[in-house]
């Protein structure tokens, strides 16, 4: 089901946005005008993920070396600091295994949606997830 | 309109039909200041010049720096303020939200507990409590204090615990797990002399700086050794009340072991057990087996909840500690927080879980 | 069950009759200084000579030093459970030496010692180089001098020294050892670098020993969060007189941590329980749980592998009384594996020259 979050402006890039739609909490992210959406609830205790800390992915070929890159897009929980990427959702430390659902999100012209209830305007881009 | 509902419904759990009970929530000041009303002239400069100086280097933060602000929650932060210093927001967000019935404060840092001079411990713990009642306690009837002691000082330690026995609003004596020696050595004596007369329970929370060295083999690199050696620690103090007899000689001691982590408990007192008839020359005074002083005189809180592979080890480990002698802690406002309504699973039968959610703690602190 | 015949114990611990049993295989220079100085011999508090738990009240012989010579390993061990293999391992206090040249030339005279009065005496037994921690420099040329002879097997270090075992500054050692396909047995004890509880110093010799429970678990953390075992890979680690109930609970808590501050150990890409059960051994002597077989079946459930255990006697500590038994509720199967598979499969060297 298509649920239209926002005017793109209103979540510029590295912003989040917390919504809750069709039953299920989300927080949509601009990651430098890509827009990915999560589920809000933390798989392990329920943590609200809009809550959290973002910062870069940490990882190290072998010990005493540390590559920091792809800055601002991993959430941690804010309770018990567990690291999900924000474009897969999957968690760092079992990416097979532990994740947090992820939603398709996208742009879309106001034009498109005239059929939804959300008021659009014909000239704006909108922010939506498909959940 | 973008409207939020909350995560999941607020309230207790369900399975807690003995109410609810935490027993690990850390009040803290707004700032130093707010203890200035109950200290002298002379103690109040003395913290605004010098501070605290526990046994380790750094003038503020810790050794370790924590994974988190003030190892706090991300979303425990009011809008002014540190978390846990403003008591609407922790109705709102954790007593109100959660259904807590009876939270026990513990108040952490600042609070001079362990500080290398004894006489502003002794002036902080005096302070710290009178600060607990005015801004907590008299404000929330859910909420009770501990004794905070500097316990450092025994003799003064004991006084300050005489002073409050018998008032109810203090439900229990708090010390943090790394003293400068082992706790069951006779210097601490006095402490565990006076709690016992006043019919207040232990509280030993995981922290503090001994002095020494965080491991028996040096100190350790990262942060995440030193919160697993917490529990190193916490057995450590276990063992020495044990083996110093603690535990027999102040029979109506009751010592709760809070956020040291529990799942080690059964193998400490296995060791114990296994090693006595061989050590026993040593310590021809023990007469209970240590599994059965620790069975008798030592309850647990739940968090960090231990979280193995497999529901069944968790169990297995329960049961071996003891089903009535497990207290739901909920650590708030700290970052390994436990969510009453998650953190203790389901696969708990039900009257266990309704025994850890309260009443085992009713039953210890007579509540 | 009592211990199936052809056993490999991995876990034998000669005593040095005093200083002089060293003094042939010593430099002059450091010899001398024994008398010089009147050097009054290197036991060591963790098993003080005397204490019960030290040497099992049978293994005392009249009039001269227990555990001394190898007639005592052949008649108090070897012969009578019928034992195939034995590895000894010395715990004479070299490591409590200050000075590092002292202290290097003192464990490479033990290391002699060993294979002279020990290995060169008996087909069965095989040995461990003990190390000079206090200087990376001075383990790794004693590694290179010993490992040539295939009858050291391992190398051993204490389990409490003067920084974590995991830190870098070791990280020759464990290079080297890796060469030489050497396990890294790590034992109970320690060089008194610090106290044996990070509260301080305790009154009792009871909380002396059970300290090292609180010691293995430091140095597990240390070694895994370090990124050891991913420098390493292939470094077996054996844990000797360590207790093995205490294991699954430690891991259930790091592997907690790690969750939430990976970041800090980026390297560490595996869960620490995954790494443990392929790179780490036990010794069962003690084995820290009740003598029940559900209790002991569930621990070994929580362990979550039956190729982790080795078989010992832990000679001449007091560990148990008359001949040696498993813990109740072990089967054939794993007692097998316990006893002698295991062992196999750890000590390379062991099964390259395996006697009938």
């Amino acid at each position: 089901m298509k649920h239209i979050v926002a005017p793109v402006a209103e979540i510029p890039p590295g912003e989040r946005r917390l919504v809750e739609a069709h039953g299920k909490r989300v927080v949509v992210f601009n990651l430098a005008g890509e827009f990915f959406a999560l589920s809000d609830r933390c798989p392990h205790q329920g943590g609200s993920l809009a809550a959290g800390p973002v910062m870069g992915l940490v990882e190290s070929p072998c010990p005493g070396e540390y590559h920091y890159g792809r800055a601002g897009e991993i959430i941690r929980c804010p309770w018990h600091a567990w690291e999900f990427d924000i474009r897969t959702g999957k968690s760092r430390f079992d990416p097979r295994r532990m994740k947090v659902r992820a939603f398709p999100a996208c742009v879309e012209k106001g034009e498109a949606l005239q059929a939804e209830t959300f008021p659009v305007l014909i000239e704006e881009d909108y922010v939506v997830v498909e959940l | 309109m973008n409207v939020i509902r909350p995560q999941a419904a607020p309230g207790r759990p369900l399975a807690a039909t003995q109410g609810l009970v935490d027993v690990d929530i850390h009040p803290r000041p707004r700032s130093i200041n707010d203890y200035e009303p109950w200290l002298s002239a002379e103690m109040r400069e003395r913290l605004n010049t010098f501070g605290i100086r526990p046994r380790h280097g750094f003038v503020k933060g810790t050794p370790y720096f924590k994974s988190q602000p003030l190892a706090c929650r991300r979303d425990a932060w009011p809008a002014e303020g540190t978390p846990a210093s403003d008591l609407a927001f922790m109705q709102e967000q954790m007593l109100d939200f959660h259904g807590v019935d009876i939270g026990v404060l513990n108040p952490l840092q600042p609070t001079a507990q362990g500080d290398q001079n004894n006489p502003f411990s002794v002036a902080m713990a005096h302070a710290v409590n009178e600060w607990q009642l005015a801004t907590w306690v008299e404000r929330d009837a859910r909420l009770r204090a501990s004794v905070v002691v500097p316990y450092e000082d025994p003799e003064a330690s004991a006084r300050e615990i005489r002073k409050r026995a018998g008032d109810s609003r203090f439900c229990q004596v708090l010390l943090m797990s790394r003293t400068s020696h082992p706790l069951g050595n006779p210097k601490y004596w006095p402490i565990f002399e006076a709690a016992q007369d006043a019919n207040l329970p232990i509280g030993i929370h995981a922290f503090g700086y001994s002095g020494w060295a965080m491991t028996n083999g040096g100190w350790p690199s990262f942060y995440i050794e030193e919160v697993s050696e917490h529990a190193t620690s916490c057995q450590s103090l276990v063992n020495s009340l044990v083996i110093e007899g603690v535990l027999e000689r102040f029979p109506r001691l009751r010592i709760i072991l809070i956020e040291c982590g529990f799942g080690w408990l059964p193998s400490v007192a296995w060791r114990l057990d296994k090693h006595w008839p061989m050590l026993k020359s040593e310590l021809p005074a023990m007469k209970r087996l240590p599994s059965q002083q620790i069975r008798d005189q030592i309850w647990v809180s739940t968090q960090p909840i231990e979280e193995p592979p497999r529901p069944e080890h968790l169990l297995d480990c329960m049961s071996w500690i003891g089903w009535e002698k497990i207290l739901y802690a909920s650590d708030y406002p700290h970052w390994d927080f436990d969510d009453p309504r998650t953190a203790i699973p389901s696969f708990i039968p039900e009257d266990k879980r309704a025994a850890i959610y309260g009443g085992n703690a009713r039953k210890l602190y007579g509540f | 069950m009592d211990l199936p015949a052809g056993a490999i114990d991995a876990d034998l611990h000669p005593m040095v009759p005093g200083l002089s049993a060293l003094a042939p295989y010593l430099p002059d220079l450091w010899r001398d200084q024994i008398t010089l100085r009147g050097m009054e011999g290197f036991d060591t508090q963790a098993y003080p000579p005397k204490a019960p738990k030290t040497v099992r009240a049978d293994w005392r012989p009249q009039g001269e030093w227990p555990a001394s010579r190898i007639g005592h390993l052949r008649e108090q061990v070897l012969d009578p459970w019928r034992v195939s293999r034995g590895i000894v391992t010395p715990l004479y206090g070299v490591q409590l030496v200050f000075n590092e040249d002292m202290g290097h030339a003192f464990t490479a005279a033990l290391n002699d010692w060993t294979r002279a009065e020990w290995l060169d005496a008996d087909p069965r037994l095989a040995g461990s180089i003990v190390l000079p921690m206090f200087n990376a420099e001075h383990a790794v040329a004693e590694i290179e001098r010993c490992a040539p002879d295939p009858r050291f097997v391992q190398a051993m270090v204490l389990v409490m020294g003067e920084t974590p075992l995991g830190r870098r500054h070791n990280w020759p050692v464990f290079e080297a050892l890796v060469k030489h396909n050497l396990p890294l047995a790590i034992h109970a004890g320690t060089a008194y670098r610090n106290p044996v509880t990070s509260l301080g110093w305790p009154s009792w010799y009871a909380e002396d020993y059970a300290a090292n429970q609180q010691a293995f678990q430091s140095t597990m953390a240390s070694l895994i969060t370090e990124g050891v075992f991913v420098r390493f890979p292939t470094l077996k680690v054996v844990l000797l007189e360590s207790g093995v109930s205490w294991l699954p609970a430690f891991l259930w808590r790091l592997v907690k941590g790690w969750k939430g501050v990976r970041f800090e150990v980026p390297w560490l890409d595996r869960n620490p329980f995954d790494v443990v059960r392929e790179n780490v051994r036990l010794s069962i002597q003690p084995f820290d749980a009740p003598e029940d077989a559900e209790t002991v079946q569930r621990v070994m459930d929580h362990l979550g592998s039956d190729q982790m255990l080795l078989w010992s006697s832990d000679w001449p500590h007091w560990q148990f009384d008359g001949p040696p038994r498993l813990p109740p509720g072990i089967d054939a199967t794993l007692a097998r594996k316990i006893c002698v598979e295991n062992a196999l499969s750890t000590f390379d060297r062991l099964a390259l020259e395996v006697t009938p």
